[in-house]
């Protein structure tokens, strides 16, 4: 009895505000928008019956998303989400991995500190962390001032509210996620084994590309997918930093709903937009099943 | 690991400098007696002082601590239990969708969250406000509390509880005196990580509250959207120094605990011997 307590609290809220509230995304989504308070239609009426919820039913239909199949904005939107989130991520590897790397072959003593280095700007708000950036990337912000000062630059350059602006607060936000996982397949990484391969005649560096980067390989795809699958829905760093032409599918969401009020297309581009993700989210869960299982 | 090469320095050094310099120039710069971004003009504190005058800002701060102090709280309780039932209950009906659930959140862009909890709200007719927000913040910050507790409940050792249940304790006793005290560190951080996720949240919050409740991140947002204000980079300031000095004295604390363990431990193997 006690036990049953137990599992229907947490098992109902998360039913009552996770489930169902995903559901009426859904349910929405095959709706017509409606100049009505709410306004979609149809209005799902228990009272009448089975014959109301008949009709209900017959009233569904998948406008809506035929309608984002036809506008170009939303292909668009889509597309350049991926690219952005795909050409971030690599960028964060690119900079995560050789921090990993320093920090796995620091001194023990300093592993902690470094770590928590690493961690800290997690706990402070991401908000301000992407908002840090507007006055160093601004038309006449600090990198500008700095650069044309050094002389490198003759004009100033126009970095806010591009797409280079978001891949900056993209890299910058997410990268304690890919220092992380793979820091921590680089630490248990078996120094003997490096030693085997450079008596076995490999340089360092042939040693580097054919023993710790395979050996590698789950934490630099953990964090490949830590920063990708966020990134893909991501709003404040494309509204804070990216220019109007920036398209992001999170932020039309926002704009579908907020600006434009059409609750249906904005529910349409919500169910795409997680059928898009299911992908890397079960390719990540089935990488983190492999070494789980490696690891026992 | 091999030894720490020039290359490895080089690197160390370049990219704690891009994590923190950011950070470093927005508290400087929020010292500017300039209300221009990059002309310094001189150190003032005047924009601490037009902080504190705006009330909106004062509000809205109170409101955020309001609601994540509530929903960490709700949330580090049933993020245990989801724990506990994940790790220890067996099987039963719907477990799968059980566990599906816990996962999801974590995964599912904030916009969709954001949405599909407005839509409810609308749906049952629940007027918006700080009651949503404390709702919507809870749902998603439990998962991540039933994440944190259940690696830690999953790598104790059963036979405790089970030598407690032996010794005449009832279930609840067990977990009271037994588990409870072993979780604990995991329990505290699944709720300050509850506590830092609602504090920093702006997607959510923006679609769950109403007109008459605005949380910081949503007061941030709006002064920000149009541009760098000085008043935003002397809250930045004093936002970062609270968390600055919150990390500071947890790890001290965790560094004291670990030395008094550690004498206790030897003191032990003294008496044994």
């Amino acid at each position: 009895m006690r036990r049953l307590i137990l599992i229907l609290v947490p098992y109902l809220w998360l039913l009552a505000l996770f489930l169902v509230p995903f559901l009426i995304v859904v349910k929405i989504s095959l709706s017509d928008v409606a100049l009505a308070r709410p306004p979609y239609f149809p209005q799902l009426d228990l009272s009448g019956g089975w014959a109301a919820i008949r009709d209900f039913f017959t009233e569904l239909d998948f406008e809506n998303f035929a309608f984002l199949a036809s506008d170009d904005l939303y292909w668009k939107a889509y597309l350049s989400s991926l690219r952005i989130a795909l050409i971030s991520t690599l960028l964060t590897l690119l900079i995560g991995f050789p921090v990993a790397y320093g920090m796995a072959s620091a001194r023990p003593e300093w592993r902690p500190t470094l770590m928590t280095l690493v961690i800290l700007p997690f706990w402070t708000s991401f908000l301000i962390r992407v908002y840090s950036w507007m006055g160093i990337l601004s038309q006449n912000g600090l990198l500008n001032t700095f650069l044309l000062w050094t002389g490198v630059i003759s004009e100033p350059l126009t970095i806010m509210n591009t797409e280079i602006a978001v891949y900056i607060g993209i890299v910058y936000t997410y990268l304690p996620f890919m220092i992380l996982p793979i820091y921590a397949t680089l630490e248990k990484l078996d120094g003997s084994l490096l030693e085997a391969a450079e008596d076995l005649g490999c340089s360092r560096t042939s040693a580097f590309w054919l023993v710790t980067v395979p050996l590698s390989k789950p934490g630099i795809i953990a964090g490949c997918f830590l920063v990708f699958i966020p990134a893909i829905g991501e709003f404040v760093i494309p509204s804070l930093l990216g220019g109007s032409d920036t398209l992001m599918i999170g932020k039309v969401l926002w704009e579908e709903f907020f600006n434009n009020r059409d609750w249906p297309v904005a529910s349409a581009v919500a169910v795409v937009l997680l059928a898009i993700l299911i992908i890397p989210i079960v390719l990540f869960q089935r990488n983190e099943q492999k070494n789980r299982e490696a690891g026992q | 690991m091999r030894r720490m090469s020039g290359f490895n320095i080089v690197s160390l050094t370049f990219g704690l400098a891009f994590l923190y310099l950011p950070m470093v120039v927005l508290v400087i710069y929020s010292f500017n007696a300039s209300k221009l971004v990059t002309v310094w003009a001189g150190f003032s504190t005047q924009w601490y002082g037009e902080l504190i005058r705006d009330e909106a800002f004062l509000d809205a701060a109170l409101v955020t601590l309001k609601v994540g102090l509530i929903s960490s709280t709700i949330a580090t309780v049933l993020g245990t239990m989801a724990a506990w039932i994940l790790v220890r209950s067996g099987r039963f009906l719907g477990r799968t969708l059980f566990s599906g659930m816990i996962y999801a959140p974590l995964v599912m862009p904030e916009v969709i969250t954001g949405l599909s909890l407005l839509l409810l709200f609308i749906g049952i007719d629940l007027d918006r406000g700080i009651l949503t927000i404390v709702l919507a913040h809870t749902t998603f910050s439990m998962c991540y509390v039933s994440v944190v507790v259940s690696s830690r409940l999953a790598s104790f050792d059963t036979s405790l509880e089970e030598a407690a249940l032996d010794l005449g304790c009832t279930p609840w006793q067990s977990f009271r005196l037994v588990t409870l005290p072993i979780i604990a560190p995991a329990v505290i951080s699944g709720w300050l990580l509850a506590f830092t996720l609602s504090l920093d949240d702006l997607v959510i919050a923006s679609f769950a509250a109403g007109p008459s409740s605005t949380t910081l991140p949503m007061k941030i947002f709006s002064a920000v959207r149009l541009g760098v204000s000085p008043e935003i980079n002397a809250l930045s300031t004093i936002m970062i120094g609270i968390v600055a000095m919150g990390v500071i004295l947890f790890s001290l604390m965790s560094k004291r605990t670990m030395i008094r363990q550690q004498q206790e431990e030897r003191d032990a193997a003294r008496a044994e011997a």
